[in-house]
């Protein structure tokens, strides 16, 4: 038997490393960090380096919500039905100040943060943030999915949980 | 046409007249602007409705203003109006049968200052949720008081 013939792994190393260069990114895109969203997944910076380009257009295909922009009260059903409608295992990612914070609205309109309605995973703070920090966080997501456990039902995850 | 000629033509219908950056500026009482406003799309040709506003002044009596804009296309003049609601009852008088465009911008400012527009019957709000309690862009709504749709989350 020649080398290199059969490796071995543990089950989540592998899942892990599968997942994390098979981001699907939903863009929910609300307000002008749009435009360096549009920067930031196009030619020049490019996150299909990273296996994180392909946007699909409708929440079920994709794992990444990817929360681009400002949300109002208004508008938090819509993210948060998107949100259900996604199929495990889903990450999120809240995309400049507004969407992390609410940013400098501070009024009626504006939910401070969208963390408040859904989990968010990984927060990229800036107005709008520059496409480096916007790759690092897609970096660091990643390092977080290999290093994780994905259970293959998922109700595993939520036994652990209850114990 | 001259701002003069609007001055003394329809002298009486108005309470105050006044300049802002060359603009014709007049202040009247709230049930001269529907006549007022007639007059001025039928004779001095102020076809086009810009704007309708208000601004609260707590401090004052009465304590909103509402604030119109016209612009005359073939003369290339532009209008002010300014009117005076109290509290206790603020209504003006809906411009909609003359300007169809007045709609949106009234029922807007029905919604953020709560005026009412007595005549328009679609004042529904446009960006405000059903729900919504209260007028947000009044001076005494707190600055930080959410009204959220989705209940925020505790844990998890």
């Amino acid at each position: 038997m020649a080398m290199m013939d059969f490796l071995t792994t543990r089950k989540d190393e592998l899942v892990g490393w599968v997942r994390k260069f098979s981001l699907f990114p939903y863009p929910f895109v609300t307000a002008c960090c749009g435009m360096e969203f549009m920067s930031v997944s196009s030619t020049l910076y490019d996150t299909d380096r990273f296996g994180a380009a392909l946007p699909r257009f409708t929440p079920r295909q994709s794992d990444l919500l990817m929360v681009v922009g400002t949300i109002t009260h208004k508008e938090a059903p819509v993210i948060k039905k998107v949100y259900d409608q996604m199929c495990e295992p889903k990450w999120v990612l809240a995309f400049g100040a507004c969407a992390t914070s609410g940013g400098f609205y501070r009024n009626y309109a504006v939910l401070q943060g969208v963390d408040k309605n859904i989990p968010v995973d990984i927060y990229v703070p800036g107005c709008p943030p520059r496409p480096e920090m916007v790759i690092d966080a897609i970096m660091k997501l990643q390092d977080r999915i290999a290093g994780d456990r994905h259970p293959i039902f998922p109700f595993e995850k939520q036994d652990e949980v209850k114990l | 046409m001259a701002y003069e000629s609007i001055k003394t033509e329809l002298n009486g219908l108005f309470e105050n007249a006044g300049d802002s950056f060359g603009m014709l500026v007049l202040e009247l009482a709230a049930e001269n602007l529907l006549p007022l406003v007639t007059r001025l799309k039928e004779e001095f040709g102020f076809a086009l409705f810009l704007d309708v506003t208000a601004v609260d002044y707590p401090e004052r009596q009465p304590r909103f203003e509402v604030v119109y804009h016209f612009y005359a296309v073939k003369h290339n003049k532009r209008l002010r109006l300014r009117t005076r609601v109290p509290e206790a009852d603020p209504t003006v008088a809906t411009l909609t049968r003359l300007y169809g465009s007045a709609n949106f911008m009234e029922r807007e400012v029905h919604e953020m200052y709560g005026i009412k527009f007595a005549g328009n019957k679609d004042l529904r709000p446009i960006l405000l949720y059903e729900g919504f309690v209260g007028h947000p862009l009044r001076k005494d709504y707190p600055i930080d008081r959410e009204q959220p749709l989705v209940e925020y989350r505790t844990s998890g």
